[in-house]
């Protein structure tokens, strides 16, 4: 009997290798698969039937008797047909979970290559053109459209080109471009190929992070595997150092060049100026796994779904305390409210949702109120946040937002690369104020003496610790001007972001923060 | 580690975008990379000492000392924090008797800060020798602490 099992590393750490062996050692035929993107059914096994495949999940090694038997109570039916699935518009992750990551004849017999082959019966003008014509917008946050940057590197007369793909995926909540590559990875080369054609590069570069030591195997075995499918464009995988600042593509790009991995000031441009000097496409894995899609079924059929100026769909990531987490690819303009509550059925502790936080650690924080918000790349701009890498985490009623702006804070202070002052001495200079902040909310003993007047009186600047006003709406004050100048003042996201998930923390979390200001929404 | 740096360069070359992959080998070679290859690093690739110092300290990944026998990586990240992560960073220091950041004394286990891991709706989340362990409690963590005994 066949039977398919997840080789993804959420799916591993859930157990599902012992599932897999027990199955294995019952005599079946075990396929590992990619993961559905359902975390609360993992390890989840499918069995073969005449009815197509029936899921049943969570499942343990122990159950694999019952399960072959079909008698075992977690039986869940046809997988796509379960409501996380049966709304969900799966564009980029069509195949994942359902194919043999590595298996070249699956990938071909579900739709794979066929981008690839309309892409390369065309000039290269004409698949620019069809990105642009499908709205594909820079997955990776920045929203920019794909099409126009891949226009200038074509337009670029310098040569050699280069592609890369940016997997240094370090926001916390987001797994897409992690179980994509794991999942399928051929969906990227395929992309990544095709841009290359677009524009006229002979090589590629994918840069993924140390802490996915599963994509990484599974990506360089995809890579030997497909070599002879989208030659003559080549392709390697560099591995990351656990430096999150990485993840900006110029800190990506000096970090492939040996260097640290330090932002470089723009412009110019890497579509102009990027690795090795060079004309360079750089781009998110989603970005890139979109486009095999858009070129196959044609940029209409991507440009239909969607809102506003975000077309198509975006692979939504429910996370943290959540009690449906996983991959949710629908087009845009669902709303937050939805995917939390409807899809992500609420905190999985089982308390009210008090906060979630969305794109990152560079994102800001909502609270229930602003659940009507549509997920779309302008809504979340004006609202005063970002979308980011679709990553929602979701905090209950017990978290704590002054310690959330503190860590916000903190992370930047860690991840910082240093080149820039109001990043690199600000974020700790923000751990500094939060720490007062706390300090005073909690009624803690103030650290140093407080000074009454002096020659100066209480100062919000000072060097002199016992001459700093540290009353909360002192220490307030200071915080929203030192965020001003992080967010205008920095050379990349990282400090300049790091003021989203602070401020809008204490604009809408005010009571965590000591507040003397009435609290807007009044506990019921 | 004289031969395995003119090996290693042997087959990729002399480039400087080599030196990342080749920290990295060494460091899987050897465990760590020791200041007194930093030299030879730097002959290898026609770089200056002062340039390969610069790379190795900046990355988190790159040890400067030999490691624990166990190395714990443990998630202190936003959505492994949403599921009681700060708790059990606490509980796996008492238990583990090291605390975050640092190296057990006996040299059996270290406990180190990783920021994410991808695995965040099944958190708190950790790598226990490169193994992906999620949903970690007090049970997991008496699991952990008989492994790394070992």
């Amino acid at each position: 009997m066949k039977v398919y099992v997840s080789r993804d590393m959420a799916s591993v750490a859930l157990g599902a290798d012992d599932v897999a062996r027990a199955f294995a050692d019952a005599g079946c035929d075990v396929v590992r698969t990619g993961s559905r993107g359902l975390f609360s059914i993992e390890p989840l096994v499918e069995v073969e039937t005449d009815e197509g495949r029936i899921g049943y999940g969570p499942v343990t090694p122990v159950d694999a008797a019952a399960v072959l038997a079909r008698t075992h109570p977690a039986r869940l039916g046809p997988v796509e047909q379960l409501p996380f699935f049966a709304a969900q518009q799966r564009f980029t992750f069509a195949r994942c979970g359902i194919i043999d990551p590595l298996s070249l004849a699956e990938y071909g017999a579900h739709g794979g290559w066929q981008g690839l082959e309309t892409a390369r019966a065309q000039s290269p003008q004409a698949v620019v053109d069809a990105v642009k014509a499908s709205g594909l917008r820079g997955r990776g946050g920045a929203g920019f459209p794909t099409g126009i940057k891949w226009q200038t590197v074509l337009d670029a007369s310098a040569s050699p080109k280069y592609i890369v793909c940016n997997a240094d995926e370090g926001d916390s909540g987001t797994f897409a471009d992690r179980m994509l590559m794991e999942g399928d990875p051929f969906c990227l080369i395929e992309g990544m190929a095709i841009a290359a054609h677009a524009v006229g590069a002979a090589h590629g570069y994918i840069y993924i992070r140390s802490e996915y030591p599963f994509a990484i195997r599974t990506m360089r075995a995809a890579i030997e595997a497909s070599a002879h499918l989208v030659a003559p464009f080549t392709l390697e995988v560099r591995e990351g150092a656990g430096a999150y600042v990485c993840g900006e593509e110029t800190a990506l790009l000096d970090s492939i060049e040996g260097k640290r991995g330090q932002v470089r000031a723009k412009p110019p441009l890497p579509a102009l100026k990027g690795l090795f000097g060079q004309p360079t496409v750089i781009n998110n894995v989603l970005s890139l796994a979109a486009v095999p899609f858009i070129l196959a079924d044609g940029a209409d059929a991507y440009a239909a779904v969607g809102f506003g100026r975000s077309r198509g769909t975006m692979p939504v990531q429910l996370a943290g305390n959540v009690k449906h987490g996983g991959l949710y690819e629908i087009g845009f303009g669902i709303t937050l409210g939805e995917l939390v509550n409807d899809i992500g059925g609420g905190t999985a502790s089982g308390r009210p949702v008090r906060a979630v936080q969305v794109g990152g650690p560079l994102g800001a924080y909502f609270p229930p109120s602003m659940f009507h918000l549509p997920f779309d790349y302008e809504a979340f701009a004006q609202a005063g946040g970002l979308i980011g890498h679709a990553g929602i985490t979701v905090f209950d009623d017990s978290v704590d937002m002054a310690h959330m702006a503190r860590f916000a804070m903190e992370f930047c202070a860690v991840e910082s690369c240093g080149k820039c002052t109001p990043c690199r001495i600000g974020s700790t200079r923000g751990v500094e104020i939060m720490d007062r902040i706390i300090d005073a909310r909690d009624g803690a003993p103030v650290r140093a003496k407080a000074a009454d007047g002096g020659y100066l009186g209480k100062a919000l600047y000072s060097r002199a610790p016992d001459r700093v006003d540290v009353s909360p709406d002192a220490q307030t004050a200071l915080l929203r001007d030192l965020a001003d100048t992080m967010k205008y003042g920095s050379l990349c996201a990282l400090g300049g972001f790091t003021p989203y998930p602070v401020l809008s923390a204490l604009d809408h979390f005010p009571e965590d923060f000591g507040a003397s200001a009435p609290v807007k929404e009044a506990a019921e | 580690m004289e031969e395995f740096i003119a090996g290693w360069t042997a087959r990729h070359g002399t480039g400087r975008d080599g030196l990342l992959p080749l920290l990295h080998a060494i460091q899987a070679e050897a465990g760590h990379i020791d200041d007194a290859l930093v030299p030879a690093i730097a002959r290898a690739l026609n770089l200056s000492r002062a340039d390969v110092h610069g790379v190795i300290t900046f990355y988190h990944d790159f040890r400067r000392t030999a490691p624990g026998r166990h190395v714990v990586k443990l998630c202190r990240a936003e959505s492994c924090q949403a599921r009681g992560g700060a708790a059990m960073e606490a509980a796996a220091a008492r238990r583990l008797g090291v605390a975050m950041g640092e190296t057990r004394a006996d040299g059996q286990v270290a406990l180190e800060p990783v920021y994410c891991l991808g695995l965040c709706a099944i958190g708190p989340n950790a790598l226990v020798d490169g193994r992906p362990v999620a949903r970690i409690d007090a049970a997991a963590l008496d699991r952990i602490a008989a492994e790394v005994a070992a």
